[in-house]
């Protein structure tokens, strides 16, 4: 009985360590204070704020579209990355490998640095042209396609490719038709991770990022440090709907889960 | 005929050269800047600059710090929580490790500033307490990618081999000590080097809860800032030298890949 008082108590402490700033952050945001503590009446002008200020609008839009466009980028490219080395003979495939850990256990400060100092200090492409921004991130989200697919092409029973090829297909319509089929579940995850590691970063794009593009992070540690209070509040009301849709998507994901779950029982 | 026959090995390419090209000569890049002066000449003097200064030594000593006590924090409170989430038999388990891994997926600088209105509120002033600040808002922002890789590797745990030990007589604590705490090292390290290294550069934290101390980070943000690049190549060069002597410790082939919040 003591026992499971304790655990209950581990685990409702640590949920309220993760929870409690965003949750009292989300009440807040629907009222017209400035500061938590101060009791005032309900109020959405936080998220009239945030969904009418042009400047928040771009700075959202562009973070997407950044986030998007480069995680396509890196699928595409860490994809074709994870399926040549699968296939590779094993120096190729370990030199791949190598390269592609690096940012992975690299910090991102340094990742930012040193692709700034190549692109931008040494081969002088503007940063307005978006190019080491795009670059930037790619190469911090395609190591992590590459590690979510090869798992898929090692759990794949290579006798159905061959079967295709004797059966007259091409090399790449087996490709197309037989691999990437089955390897479309790392494929997804990869991608997804890729999104969420371009949403979530700072330094790369502090680095890279043309001076007057900013994506939520830069943007929000640059709105910190200021002391515009109408922005800091539309912030928190950003805080509650990123929050809500992570909420919404997970609940999504696990009954998509469950449901396949129980069709292979 | 087979001038031009396609191959799977061939689709390799691309990326080792976009691989080469953002990844490896980034490095050299480095490398050169590092050992280099405005002029471009050769010289030693970023990295002796560096060792026999105290204010660098000092950041230094001050990351290690942060690094240590924040890795200390998540460690303790990542490690029972995923043993108790590993070893219960409730049903809709997975559920509720998705809640605890679930923050990952939500922009860390709003997260920071959730944080930091709750400790403004609590706390008055923020300057008061930099150290304990910092700690917190990096605890906060690194402790589900501690609780994953320890909760993945007790749930894999045969659970025969706990058995045997109460078989043979091991008491429940001797039997956690002598076969669950050995066997979740694996995770506890990939865990430890998630948190550990972040903790060291992630100057955003301290910036935004208004610790002015530099850590090794911020030393390279100030560089930027200053256009001082051969600076900066060196800090950045002494960090990779900490990253690379830490995988090494630290057994990085882990494969376990959960920076990106492996989706459950």
């Amino acid at each position: 009985m003591i026992r499971k008082v304790w655990r209950w108590m581990v685990i409702i402490f640590v949920l309220l360590f993760l929870y409690l700033p965003i949750l009292v952050l989300a009440v807040y945001s629907f009222t017209d204070a400035t500061n938590i503590g101060a009791i005032r009446g309900f109020s959405v002008h936080n998220y009239v704020t945030l969904f009418t200020t042009p400047e928040l609008r771009s700075m959202i839009a562009g973070t997407v579209a950044l986030a998007l466009g480069s995680a396509l980028i890196a699928t595409v490219l860490g994809t074709m990355g994870a399926i040549g080395s699968f296939y590779s003979r094993k120096g190729m495939a370990s030199a791949i490998t190598t390269m592609n850990q690096v940012p992975v256990v690299n910090a991102d400060v340094v990742t930012g640095f040193s692709i700034c100092i190549l692109l931008v200090v040494v081969l002088g492409i503007s940063k307005d042209t978006y190019i080491p921004l795009v670059a930037g991130h790619v190469t911090l989200c395609a190591p992590f396609v590459f590690l979510a697919v090869i798992p898929k092409l090692k759990q794949m029973d290579p006798s159905i490719y061959e079967a295709a090829l004797d059966l007259g297909a091409t090399p790449f319509t087996a490709l197309i038709r037989i691999v990437i089929p089955q390897i479309f579940p790392g494929i997804l995850s990869g991608f997804a991770m890729a999104v969420t590691l371009s949403l979530d970063d700072y330094f790369v794009a502090t680095y890279t990022k043309p001076a007057t593009f900013d994506t939520i992070s830069t943007y929000v540690v640059n709105a910190t440090k200021g002391a515009q209070t109408t922005i800091k509040t539309a912030l928190w009301a950003l805080s509650t709907v990123i929050f809500l849709l992570v909420v919404l998507f997970s609940a999504v994901m696990n009954i998509r889960a469950n449901k396949e779950e129980r069709k292979t029982v | 005929m087979h001038r031009h026959t396609f191959s799977r090995k061939y689709l390799g390419i691309p990326y080792a050269v976009f691989l080469l090209l953002f990844v490896v000569a980034p490095l050299v890049v480095l490398i050169y800047y590092a050992f280099t002066n405005g002029q471009g000449e050769f010289t030693f003097q970023n990295l002796t600059g560096f060792f026999s200064d105290p204010n660098t030594l000092g950041t230094l000593c001050y990351s290690f710090g942060i690094a240590m006590v924040t890795t200390a924090v998540c460690l303790l409170l990542a490690y029972p929580l995923a043993f108790i989430l590993a070893t219960s038999k409730l049903k809709g388990k997975s559920v509720i490790v998705l809640i605890f891994i679930m923050p990952m997926w939500i922009n860390f600088s709003l997260r920071i500033t959730a944080l930091k209105e709750i400790l403004t509120w609590l706390e008055g002033n923020l300057a008061y307490h930099p150290f304990l600040n910092t700690v917190l808002g990096m605890s906060y922002d690194f402790l589900p990618f501690m609780i994953l890789p320890i909760y993945t590797t007790i749930s894999k745990l045969d659970g025969a081999l706990l058995e045997a030990a109460r078989d043979l007589g091991a008491g429940e604590l001797q039997a956690f000590l002598r076969v669950t705490l050995p066997l979740s090292l694996p995770g506890i390290m990939s865990g430890v080097s998630m948190v550990f290294l972040p903790a060291m550069t992630n100057y955003v934290v301290l910036d935004m809860l208004y610790n002015s101390t530099y850590i090794m980070g911020s030393l390279i943000g100030s560089y930027f800032a200053a256009y001082n690049w051969n600076g900066g190549s060196m800090i950045a060069l002494i960090l990779l030298g900490i990253i690379c002597l830490f995988t090494l410790l630290t057994g990085g082939a882990e494969e376990e890949n959960t920076r990106g919040g492996a989706l459950l």
